[in-house]
C-alpha cells in the first residue's frame, strides 16, 4: 500500500494554501468581530489580498519545488514516489495539473472578494468572506483529490459553504429560493454520486484513484461490464450536476439569477473549473483506455457519453440564451453552453497517442483558466450595473456606453471573449478545444462546436447591440466605479487579453504540462 | 544581412492598435486630439505601405528572373520554393510554438497591391470620418481596430495569424456598422453581416485545422522522405516540427501530395482536398460576397457609415478572395482543379446578377453595393482561369475595385451629407454644385465598366482572356455528364454583365450629376471641403495611373501569382 513516503516538512507545503486558507478564514474572522462598522468595508480587501497572495504562493510552489524540497528532506526517495508525488497516505496528489487548477481556483476567490465590496447587504459582511475562503479550500483539495474519499469530501466541502452563500442575503426571497434549490439539487445529485463511489469501492476494496483501475481489469469483472457502467454513469451524474452540463443543468438559470451575484460569478467558474479538474483526473485515473472489461473499452463508453452530453449541452445552453431577458440567467445558459464546449475537450481525450490525449486535457485547462478570468470580468460588470440600477435585465443596459464608456468596453471584452472572437482570450481558447477534438477524428463535433459558437456569438452582440447602439433616458447619469472594482476589473480584462495574445504560449505549455502529469510517462 | 531589421509590417499593424488604445485612454470630449491621432496613425501607416509597396515593386525584375530560374529548375518542391523567394519585409517570431505557431508576417505579389490599398483607404476613411460628433472617441477606434485586423490578414504567412485577425476585423466593423450605420437598416445589417462572414470564416478554420493534421500525419509517417527532401530543399527550416500552421509548410506538405491521398474519410475516391476545398474556399468566398452568400453585402453596404463603406467594399471584401485564393488554390490545387469548374458558374451569376440588380435600385447607394457583388464576381472568376492572365488579372481587379468602389462610396457619402437623400430620382444637376465629386465619380464609373485607360479595362480583359484561353482545358464532369469548352461561353454572357454595367453608371451619373439642380430643395448642396478633395485624388488617380502606366503593378502581381500557378502545375 501506498504510505506516506514522504516527510513532514513537503508534505506540510503541499497543504500550504490550503493551511492558509484556514489562517485566513480566522483572520476574517477576528477582523469582522474586533473592526467597526466603517473598518468592515476593507474586510473584503484583506480576503482579496489574503487569497491573491495564497495564489502567488501556489504559483511559486510547483510540482518542481516541492520535488526539490522532497528530496531535500530524504535523498533516499525512489523516483517512482516522486513521479506519482502522491501525499497524505494517497488523498492528495501534487501534479501540474493540481497547481494550474489550484492557483486558478484561488485566483477567482481573491477576485470575487473584489467584486463583493460594494454589493449591500455582503460587501461588509465578514461571515461572507469566511464563507467564501472555505469554499475556496474545498474547491482547492478537489484540484489534488486522488482519492475516493478525499473528493468527495472536497466535494462537499465546496458545495454547503456554496449552498449558504447562495441563499446569503435571507431577506431576498429569490436569494432564499435559489440556495434551497441548490441545495436539493445539489443534495441530491451529491447523493447519486456518493453512491456510484460507494459502488466503485464496493467492487475493487480499494479508494485510491490511481489504484482503482488495475482492480477494475481483474478477473471479477471480466465477463460483465455492467456494475462497472453503473457506477461510471452514477459518478457522471454528479459531475454533470457541478459543471452543469445538460442534462443535470436544471439548477444552473435559477440559483445564477436568485442568488447574490458575486456568489454567482464564483459558482459558474471556481465550482466549475475544480470540478473539470476532478473529472479528468478521475476519468483518466481510473478508466483510462487500458481498462478493457467484457471486450468493451470503457473509455468509449463515457466519451460517448461526454459527446452526447457536449452536443446537447451547446445546443440547449446557447438556443435558450437566444431568447433570455435577464443578464444573469442569460450568463447562466451561456455558462451551460460554456460546459458544452469544455466537454469537447474532455471527449477529445478518446484521441489515439498520448500526445493526442494530453493536449484534450490541455485545452480543457487552458480553456478554465482563461474562462475565469472572463467570466468574472463580465459579472464584476453585472454587479457593478446593478449596484448602480437595481437592474439586470438587458434592455437596461442601454445607453450603458454613454454612461460609462469603460464598464461597456469591459463588458465588450469579456462577452467577445465569451464568443471566441480575438484578441480575447475565449479564441485561442476554442482554438485548442476544436484542434482536439479535429486531432481525435471528432472533426463532426468540432464543426458542430464552431457552428454553435455562431449562434452563441448572436446573443452575445445584441447585448454589446444594446451598450452601444439602444439609447436611454438615463444615459446621462454615470455609473461609479468604486477603486476595487477597478482593481478587479483591470487584472482580468488584462488576463483575458495576455492570455489571448503574448502570453498564449506561457499558459498552453503550462496547461500541457499539467496535462502530461495525468498519464504515467 | 543580419542585424536588426526595422520590422515595418509589424508597425503597420501595431500602430492602428497603439492609436485606438492611445484614444480610449484620452478624455471623450477631446474630439479634435482623438481625430488628430486617427488622422496621424493613418499618415504613418499609409507611408509606411507605401514604402513596402515601392520597395517591393523595386524587386520584382529580379525575384521574378528568380522564380523562372526556380520554375524552370523543377524539383520536388518548386512551387513553394518560388514562394519563399517571393517573400519580403518577413518577420518571423514564435508565438505558440508547441503548436507549430509562428507570428509570421510577409508580402509578395499578391499582398502588396492590398497592403497600400489599405493604406489610402485608411487616410480617406478617416478623413470621410472627420464630422462624426457621436462617440468620436470610440468611432476612431474601432476604426483603427478594423484597419489593423485587415492588414494583420493581408500580411499573414501563418495561417493561424490569418486566422485571428480575420476574426479580429469583423467585430469591431459589427459595432461600426451598428452604432454608427444608417437608423433604419443598421441593426440587422450588422448582424446578418457578421453571422454570414463568421459562419463562413469558423468552417474554413476547422478546414484548415483538419489540413494542419493531414499534414503533420503525412510528414510524420508517409512523407516523411518528402518532409526530410522540403528541409534540404530549403523551403522548410532544419529544426521544424511536423506539426505547423505555416503557410510555406502547408503549401509544401500539398506539393508532396498530402492532401491527394485517395481514402479520405473512409470513402475510395476522395482526398482531402476534394472533401474540403469548398468549404475552405467557399467559406472566405463569403467575405468577397459569392453567390448565393452575396446577401450580406449590399444591406451591409449600405447600413454603413460611409468610412466603413469604403473599407468594407473597398478592402474587406479583397480579403475575402485574397485568403480564398490563399489558402484554398494555393494549398489545395488539386481541389481547385476538381471544384472551380463549377464554383465558375457562381461567380458568373455574381456578375450578370449583380449588375442587373444594380440596375433596378433607387437608391444610390444600394447601386454601388451590387456593382461590389458584380464586380467581386470578376475576381473570383478570375481565380477560376487557374492561368497566369486571368489570375493576373484578378488580382488587379481587387486593387482597382477596392479603390474604385471606395471612391464611389466616398462619392456617395459626400452627396448624402449635403443632400440628405439617396433617392437617385430626385437628385439632379449636383455636377454644377459639386464638380469634384461629379468628376471623381465619372473616373470611378469608366473604371468599373472598363473603359481602356483606366485599370479596370487591363483587369477585366485580363480576366476575360484568361478565360478564354482556359477554356479547352477545363472540363466539368458530373456522373456521365461531360461539359467541355464552357468557360468561353461564361465570357461571352459575362460580358453581358458589363454592357449592363455601363448602363446603369451612365444612368447614375446622368441623373445624379447632370440635369437640372434644384436649389430650394438642397440648400446646404455646395462644393466640397479640402479633404474630401484629398480623398478624391488619393483614390481616383491610382486608377488612371495604372490605367496609363501598368507596368507599376502587373509584373508584381504575376510575380504574385507564379507560386500558385506552380502548384496548379502550369505555370507561366
Amino acid at each position: 500500500m501506498n504510505v506516506t513516503q514522504f516527510g513532514l516538512g513537503p508534505s506540510l507545503l503541499v497543504v500550504l494554501p490550503e493551511l492558509g486558507l484556514g489562517a485566513l478564514s480566522f483572520i476574517v474572522l477576528l477582523l469582522d468581530l474586533r473592526w467597526t462598522e466603517a473598518q468592515r468595508k476593507n474586510i473584503a480587501v484583506v480576503s482579496a489580498v489574503g487569497l491573491g497572495l495564497l495564489a502567488i504562493i501556489t504559483l511559486i510552489l510547483t510540482p518542481d519545488v516541492i520535488k526539490q524540497a522532497a528530496l531535500q528532506a530524504d535523498p533516499n526517495l525512489s523516483p517512482e514516489a516522486l513521479a506519482k508525488m502522491s501525499f497524505w497516505g494517497g488523498m492528495i496528489r501534487y501534479d501540474a495539473l493540481t497547481h494550474i487548477f489550484k492557483v486558478m481556483v484561488l485566483a477567482a476567490g481573491a477576485i470575487t472578494s473584489l467584486i463583493s465590496a460594494d454589493v449591500k447587504g455582503i460587501g461588509r459582511k465578514g461571515e461572507f468572506y469566511i464563507i467564501l475562503i472555505v469554499s475556496s479550500l474545498g474547491m482547492v483539495l478537489m484540484s489534488g483529490s486522488s482519492d475516493l474519499i478525499m473528493a468527495f469530501l472536497a466535494l462537499e466541502t465546496t458545495s454547503i459553504p456554496l449552498y449558504i452563500l447562495a441563499g446569503f442575503k435571507r431577506g431576498d426571497a429569490k436569494s432564499m429560493e435559489s440556495g434551497m434549490k441548490y441545495f436539493l439539487f445539489g443534495s441530491f445529485a451529491s447523493a447519486i454520486m456518493l453512491y456510484g463511489l460507494s459502488l466503485l469501492y464496493g467492487f475493487s476494496g480499494q479508494t485510491n484513484l490511481y489504484q482503482l483501475a488495475q482492480y477494475l481489469t481483474t478477473d471479477a469483472f471480466v465477463n460483465n461490464p455492467v456494475p462497472v457502467l453503473a457506477s461510471l454513469v452514477l459518478i457522471i451524474v454528479g459531475f454533470g450536476f457541478k459543471i452543469s452540463a445538460v442534462p443535470f443543468h436544471f439548477w444552473t438559470p435559477d440559483v445564477y439569477e436568485g442568488a447574490p451575484t458575486p456568489v454567482t460569478a464564483f459558482l459558474s467558474v471556481a465550482s466549475k473549473a475544480a470540478s473539470f479538474a476532478l473529472l479528468v483526473r478521475f476519468l483518466i485515473a481510473v478508466f483510462p483506455s487500458t481498462v478493457v472489461i467484457g471486450g468493451a473499452q470503457i473509455q468509449n463508453f463515457w466519451v460517448q457519453l461526454m459527446v452526447a452530453s457536449a452536443v446537447i449541452s451547446m445546443t440547449l445552453g446557447n438556443v435558450v440564451a437566444l431568447s433570455q431577458k435577464n443578464i444573469k440567467r442569460m450568463l447562466a445558459y451561456s455558462s451551460i453552453a460554456q460546459a458544452g464546449y469544455t466537454l469537447v475537450g474532455v471527449a477529445a481525450i478518446q484521441s489515439a497517442t498520448v500526445a493526442g490525449q494530453a493536449d484534450a486535457v490541455a485545452s480543457v485547462g487552458f480553456y478554465m483558466f482563461m474562462y475565469v478570468f472572463t467570466n468574472l470580468l463580465a459579472f464584476a460588470v453585472v454587479i457593478l450595473f446593478s449596484n448602480a440600477t437595481g437592474s439586470e435585465t438587458i434592455a437596461d443596459l442601454a445607453g450603458l456606453s454613454r454612461r460609462s464608456p469603460f464598464l461597456a468596453l469591459m463588458m465588450t471584452l469579456a462577452l467577445l471573449s465569451l464568443a471566441g472572437v480575438p484578441p480575447a482570450a475565449g479564441f485561442v481558447g476554442k482554438f485548442f478545444l476544436f484542434r482536439a477534438a479535429v486531432q481525435s477524428n471528432l472533426t463532426w463535433l468540432a464543426l458542430f462546436g464552431v457552428l454553435n459558437s455562431i449562434v452563441a456569438l448572436y446573443y452575445y452582440l445584441v447585448v454589446i447591440k444594446v451598450m452601444y447602439v439602444d439609447r436611454s433616458e438615463d444615459e446621462d447619469k454615470p455609473i461609479a466605479v468604486g477603486r476595487t472594482y477597478t482593481w478587479a476589473m483591470s487584472i482580468t480584462a488584462l488576463a483575458v487579453v495576455l492570455i489571448g495574445t503574448v502570453a498564449v504560449q506561457v499558459v498552453f505549455t503550462w496547461a500541457v504540462e499539467s496535462a502530461r502529469s495525468l498519464f504515467p510517462s | 544581412m543580419g542585424g536588426f531589421q526595422f520590422p515595418i509590417l509589424s508597425v503597420i499593424i501595431f500602430t492602428p492598435i497603439v492609436a485606438a488604445l492611445i484614444m480610449l485612454a484620452i478624455d471623450a470630449s477631446r474630439r479634435d486630439l482623438i481625430r488628430g491621432i486617427a488622422i496621424t496613425a493613418a499618415g504613418i501607416v499609409l507611408v509606411l505601405s507605401a514604402a513596402v509597396y515601392f520597395g517591393y515593386n523595386s524587386q520584382v525584375t529580379a525575384l521574378t528572373a528568380d522564380m523562372n530560374k526556380l520554375a524552370a529548375a523543377g524539383g520536388q518542391f518548386k512551387a513553394t520554393a518560388m514562394f519563399v523567394r517571393g517573400l519580403a519585409f518577413e518577420e518571423n517570431i514564435p508565438w505558440i510554438s508547441t503548436l507549430g505557431i509562428n507570428y509570421h508576417l510577409g508580402v509578395d505579389g499578391l499582398n502588396t497591391p492590398m497592403v497600400l490599398l489599405t493604406g489610402m483607404v485608411t487616410v480617406a476613411g478617416v478623413l470621410i470620418s472627420w464630422r462624426i460628433e457621436d462617440r468620436t472617441r470610440e468611432f476612431f477606434a474601432f476604426f483603427m481596430l478594423l484597419v489593423a485586423g485587415v492588414y494583420g490578414v493581408f500580411l499573414a504567412v501563418d495561417t493561424f495569424v490569418l486566422f485571428f485577425f480575420y476574426e479580429l476585423a469583423i467585430f469591431p466593423m459589427y459595432l461600426l456598422i451598428a452604432t454608427w450605420g444608417w437608423v433604419k437598416l443598421r441593426e440587422y445589417a450588422a448582424m446578418k453581416l457578421t453571422l454570414y462572414i463568421l459562419i463562413g470564416s469558423v468552417i474554413a478554420l476547422v478546414g484548415v485545422i483538419a489540413m494542419v493534421f493531414t499534414a503533420s500525419n503525412f510528414f510524420a509517417g508517409d512523407g516523411a522522405a518528402a518532409f526530410q527532401a522540403a528541409k534540404d530543399a530549403g523551403v522548410i527550416a532544419k529544426d521544424a516540427p511536423t506539426f505547423s500552421f505555416s503557410m510555406t509548410h502547408l503549401m509544401a506538405a500539398g506539393e508532396a501530395g498530402a492532401f491527394n491521398i485517395p481514402g479520405y474519410a473512409g470513402v475510395d475516391v476522395l482526398t482531402f482536398a476534394k472533401l474540403w476545398f469548398p468549404f475552405i474556399f467557399i467559406g472566405f468566398a463569403v467575405l468577397a460576397g459569392v453567390f448565393p452568400f452575396h446577401n450580406w453585402s449590399p444591406d451591409g453596404h449600405v447600413a454603413a457609415p460611409t468610412a466603413v463603406s469604403m473599407i468594407h467594399a473597398g478592402v474587406l471584401m479583397k480579403l475575402g478572395a485574397y485568403a480564398a485564393l490563399r489558402m484554398g488554390v494555393q494549398l489545395m490545387p488539386e481541389g481547385a482543379q476538381v471544384h472551380l469548374p463549377w464554383i465558375v458558374f457562381l461567380t458568373l451569376v455574381n456578375v450578370v446578377y449583380g449588375a442587373f440588380i444594380a440596375f433596378r435600385q433607387r437608391d444610390f447607394k444600394y447601386v454601388i453595393g451590387f456593382s461590389s457583388v458584380s464586380h467581386m464576381g470578376l475576381v473570383t472568376m478570375g481565380w477560376a482561369t487557374m492561368n497566369v492572365v486571368g489570375m493576373t488579372g484578378a488580382g488587379l481587379q481587387m486593387f482597382s475595385h477596392g479603390a474604385m468602389t471606395a471612391l464611389f462610396f466616398g462619392c456617395v457619402g459626400m452627396v448624402y451629407d449635403r443632400a440628405h437623400t439617396r433617392d437617385i430620382p430626385s437628385l439632379g444637376g449636383f455636377a454644377k454644385k459639386m464638380p469634384w465629386v461629379a468628376f471623381a465619380f465619372i473616373v470611378g464609373g469608366l473604371t468599373s465598366m472598363g473603359m481602356p485607360l483606366f485599370s479596370g479595362f487591363l483587369a477585366e480583359f485580363a480576366i476575360f482572356q484568361g478565360m478564354w484561353k482556359a477554356s479547352p482545358d477545363i472540363t466539368l464532369q458530373i456522373g456521365n455528364f461531360v461539359l467541355t469548352n464552357y468557360y468561353s461561353i461564361i465570357v461571352i454572357i459575362s460580358a453581358l454583365g458589363i454592357v449592363i454595367t455601363a448602363a446603369y453608371v451612365l444612368r447614375v451619373t446622368g441623373q445624379v450629376f447632370f440635369g437640372d439642380f434644384d436649389a430650394k430643395k438642397y440648400p446646404e448642396v455646395g462644393d466640397i471641403a479640402i479633404t474630401d478633395r484629398i480623398i478624391l485624388i488619393l483614390l481616383g488617380a491610382p486608377l488612371l495611373i495604372i490605367g496609363l502606366y501598368p507596368t507599376i503593378i502587373y509584373p508584381m502581381i504575376t510575380a504574385g501569382v507564379q507560386p500558385v500557378l506552380a502548384m496548379l502545375g502550369g505555370g507561366h
